[in-house]
């Protein structure tokens, strides 16, 4: 239950290693929801305390869209929902 | 009286409290006595009658039941002094850590408490992680509290002595079993829900044990021996252990003896329940039997590998199946496997009865169980079941058969088994195959599957499964036949392919030199049952002859390209083009070998992209797995012809060839001469990192390495072509240049962890060296040859460098199996989905599209979806020149 809030830099999102994260209106999570057939809890995780989900202002119970290099698929995307921590 | 169908929704655990052990017991046991002079059970001792039947025919003292309806009864003991539960010694700790010695309330200030609570109770059915993550915060956060909240009490330190001793430091000293129980009862159940307790089924102090419950002699079984002696199980023991010093303890109480006298028994008392619940524990003396064994306790008979759990849930010896030596068969298809007449007369199949079959069905029961193709049981439709072997009259019976009968048939060729050879490590190593019923004893197999199962014939033995279903028998032949693991999800390419003799054989019949006479041409054929037209001969006159490729092409699909470098094709017989004199480059237009010879990279198992390869993936596994049978069958026959074999002639050199080498080695010699003489006049230039007497090593090891390489290299280059030994190395069928070299020319340096051998004597290996010697010969480097002979120091060498193979082969081994089942575990419930995700058993999502691309590795071209440069030469190759 950590409650700092020191500043983190938004270079961290330009760096090659953290791939492209993008948070999700309400409407586009109930969509995204309705077409995996899951419940939100049934996502991997994600900590709001997440250097990235915090730059988001990712809140617990959103749901993030990760956009990643894949040397395989070319492009591969993921959902992570935001918990507490 | 029907009863509504009960479901299983889930389990839930508790600890038995002592009010319910003494409700379950249907006797308190009193006395260590456990028969009396007469050797009848004693009442009130470990095997009194009331806790179940023993004996056959008896009736059951409790329930009235014989042994087999009786499901045994449990006692109980009262003990004289609590003891500590050894499974709960942690979470005691943790309670006396976080709770108040003085008031008992787990030590958070009040409205934090209320707080955690609520929240605990949000969180528990919807985040179980989350609500265990708060747990283990709050647990953090009493067990930091110097004073208490509630009553303001200073805090002690509670330090664990392992095994089961707690010491409040500065305060009590050593908490008693008694004082911890009392301490414990007091925490209210709203205190223990936010430290992660339920209070309705596990109260702490129950972990604390007064009662004790004595199980039903059904778990604890004596065993009578053939002098009639009785052996007591296990736990029999240590129950009476147990109960004796309980005896005592509560003697010593009653009669006021000493302390010291109490504690030390009680002592004794918790030691022996410890024991019992857990005979492992760290840090205690195991208990023993007479015999010095340990005693086989509560724990040792859940855990483990024979545990009930790995050893008897999850894995189970089953019916339906058969174990037996391997041995080969090249005459078998791929798919095929041979199966003894003993074990087909033992394993049966279920077949229902219908008009179509009925005639066959009697035949079965006509020849019974002892003879082949036979029958072992009879199911009526009443469901009765008949032995055949106790049947008299078989004839009648077969009569009487009609649909709606089940005869358990004999295994008859054709039929689908399972054949698994441990350790099954991949998929392909369970796979199913059609029975082929055999003489002999042992199971056969296709040499070409020996590579999915990693078998050899050196006496490994296989299992066989019989499915008894139609259901299992479909889903072992569409999902498991072995034609359908040819190309394997580990790589993309086959691994089922040509090995050994098969590639041997391929090589000499592609050669260019091979020409064969109408009569050879024939021979060949018919072993194949070819029954389509003899192409033109490739030489008509004087007389007409063919080549082996143009045999080899009419195996081929007509359409088919493929252009490729053979394995031969290295060194100055490197072609990468069709242009190639040394016919290394195999070319393949239209269905015809035009030039180029057939072997490993070409027929090969597990070498991906390989004509071989290409076959399969573009024409089917069916077809693959006709292709095999039939030119492995033509490689085999084309070997017997011209005959393949290996003596000790292939690896002898002529002298020039050896004095060739042996200058090379002697010039090593000198280079390593000069380095030891650099290193002792300290002007041999370290590498970065190392020390002198390092680098040196380093330096030696490279001069040496290089000097078995390149002077044996230079040695084979004398080697004939047509030389057996030669061939198969380069072809790929068996053995390396080195093998050859280690036979042929010497075996070079031995090394021990990557170094050369130093271990021994002080400052030398033996004693045959001086003090000192840095000579390639006084560390382990070898001059002879296998075939030459080596002398006793260079044996003690080899042998020095060949143990670090084996050791390092079982280290592999079991860190792998252990590597592997932790993998399984955690892998075993995924699955991929209709929509390509994978998921776990509750529904979480592992991974939005399966290994992120959604493609099977299987079906690839070494990992890539689409492999272009295939596809050009699959539709065009036949008018390419690459
Ligand atoms: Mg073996
Ligand atoms: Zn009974
Ligand atoms: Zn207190």
């Amino acid at each position: 239950m950590s409650t700092r809030s020191e500043k983190i830099s938004h270079k961290i999102l330009e760096h090659e290693y953290v791939p492209k994260h993008e948070l999700l209106s309400k409407e586009e999570a109930i969509k995204v929801l309705k077409e995996l057939g899951v419940r939100p809890e049934q996502l991997p995780w994600i900590r709001a305390s997440d250097p990235v989900a915090r730059l988001l202002g990712a809140k617990p119970g959103d749901i993030v869209r990760v956009i990643r290099k894949s040397p395989t698929a070319g492009v591969s995307i993921a959902y992570r929902f935001v918990v507490v921590g | 009286m029907a009863e509504a169908e009960k479901v299983i929704r889930g389990i839930k655990f508790g600890i038995l409290s002592p009010e319910m052990i003494r409700k379950i017991s249907v006797t308190a046991i009193v006395t260590p006595e456990v028969y009396d002079e007469n050797g009848i059970p004693v009442e009130g001792g470990v095997m009194d009658p009331r806790l179940g039947v023993i004996e056959p025919g008896q009736r059951c003292a409790t329930c009235g039941n014989t042994l087999a309806q009786c499901p045994g009864h449990f006692g109980h003991l009262e003990l004289a002094k609590p003891i500590i539960h050894v499974g709960f010694v942690r979470h005691v700790y943790m309670l006396l850590k976080t709770t108040c010695h003085a008031c008992n309330r787990v030590k958070i200030p009040e409205k934090d408490l209320e707080r955690y609570r609520e929240l605990y109770r949000k969180l528990k059915d919807r985040w179980p992680q989350l609500a265990n993550s708060l747990v283990e915060f709050v647990r953090q956060k009493a067990a930091k509290a110097l004073e208490c909240p509630h009553c303001g009490a200073r805090q002690y330190k509670i330090i664990l002595e392992k095994p089961a001793t707690f010491i409040e430091e500065g305060g009590r000293g050593k908490l008693y079993p008694d004082v911890i129980k009392q301490w414990l009862s007091n925490i209210p159940n709203t205190d223990l829900e936010v430290l992660g307790l339920d209070p309705e089924v596990a109260r702490p102090e129950w972990m604390i044990v007064n009662v004790l419950p004595i199980p039903p002699i059904a778990v604890r079984p004596s065993i009578v021996l053939e002098t009639g002696m009785r052996a007591e199980d296990d736990l029999t023991h240590k129950l009476v252990d147990i109960i004796r010093t309980n005896e005592k303890l509560k003697e010593a109480i009653n009669s006021g003896a000493p302390e010291i006298i109490v504690e030390d028994l009680w002592e004794l008392l918790q030691y022996h329940v410890m024991t019992y619940i857990d005979n492992e524990l760290p840090g205690i003396p195991p208990a023993k039997r007479r015999s010095g064994m340990p005693l086989k306790t509560l724990a040792q008979r859940l855990r483990g590998k024979e545990g009930r759990f790995r050893g008897n849930l999850s894995g189970k010896r089953v019916d339906f199946s058969a174990r037996t030596v391997i041995s080969p068969d090249p005459n078998l298809d791929i798919n095929e496997v041979g199966v003894p007449y003993e074990v087909a007369m033992t394993l049966t199949v279920p077949e229902y009865v219908t008009p179509w079959n009925l005639d066959r069905m009697r035949e079965y029961v006509l020849n019974g169980p002892y003879r082949w193709p036979g029958a072992n049981y009879v199911i009526d439709p009443s469901g009765r079941r008949l032995d055949l072997r106790y049947v008299k009259d078989l004839k009648a019976l077969a009569e009487s058969l009609k649909p709606g009968y089940i005869v358990e048939r004999h295994l008859i060729n054709g039929d689908i088994v399972l054949f698994n050879r441990q350790p099954s490590l991949h998929k392909m190593s369970i796979m199913a195959h059609r029975v082929r019923v055999l003489p002999g004893k042992t199971f056969r197999l296709h040499l070409a599957v020996c590579p999915p199962y990693n078998a050899d014939f050196d006496g490994d033995e296989m299992n066989l499964h019989v499915p008894q279903t139609l259901e299992a028998r479909a889903e072992a032949e569409e999902l498991l036949l072995v034609e359908k693991h040819i190309l394997s999800p580990r790589y993309g390419g086959p691994i089922i392919g040509g090995i050994q003799d098969y590639i041997s054989g391929g090589y000499l019949l592609t050669l260019k030199s091979t020409l064969l006479t109408k009569e050879q041409v024939a021979d060949l054929l018919a072993t194949i049952d070819y029954s389509g037209e003899i192409p033109e001969p490739a030489i008509l006159s004087p007389i007409e002859a063919w080549s082996g490729k143009q045999i080899l092409s009419l195996l081929l699909p007509e359409d088919f390209n493929f252009m490729g470098e053979t394995k031969l094709s290295s060194g100055n017989l490197k072609c990468t083009s069709e242009e190639c004199f040394w016919d290394t480059f195999l070319v393949v237009k239209r269905g015809k070998v035009l030039e180029g010879v057939v072997d490993k990279t070409v027929i090969g198992s597990q070498q991906p992209k390989s004509l071989m390869h290409y076959l399969i993936v573009e024409y089917g596994d069916r077809f693959g797995a006709e292709f095999m049978n039939k030119a492995f069958k033509l490689f085999l026959r084309y070997i017997e012809m011209v005959g393949f074999t290996m003596t000790l002639d292939n690896v002898e050199l002529r002298d020039k060839a050896l004095a060739e080498a042996w200058e090379y080695v002697q010039n090593s010699y000198k280079e390593v001469e000069k380095l030891i003489e650099l290193y002792n006049s300290g002007q041999l230039e370290p590498v970065p990192g190392r020390t002198l007497a390092e680098t040196l090593e380093i330096r030696i090891l490279d001069v040496l390495a290089k000097a078995r390489d390149e002077g044996g290299s230079m040695a084979l280059k004398y080697m004939g072509l047509t030389n057996s030994v030669y061939v198969m190395a380069r072809t790929g069928a068996r053995g390396s240049n080195l093998n050859i070299i280690q036979m042929a020319v010497l075996l070079g340096q031995q090394s021990v962890r990557g170094e050369r051998i130093w271990r021994g004597y002080r400052g030398r290996v033996l004693a045959h060296f001086k003090y000192g010697d840095l000579s390639p010969k006084a560390r382990g480097f070898v001059e002879g040859s296998f075939r030459k002979g080596l002398t006793p120091i260079e044996v003690f060498f080899h042998a020095a460098g060949g143990r670090e193979g084996l050791v390092d082969t079982a280290v592999r081994t079991s860190q792998s199996g252990y590597m592997q089942r932790r993998l399984i575990n955690a892998l075993q419930d995924l699955y991929v989905g209709y929509d390509l995700t994978v998921r776990s058993a509750y529904g979480e999502l592992v991974q939005f599209k399966y290994g992120e691309d959604g493609v099977d590795p299987r079906k690839t071209s070494f990992g890539k979806a689409v492999d272009v440069d295939r596809i050009i030469v699959k539709n065009v190759g036949w008018r390419m020149t690459p």
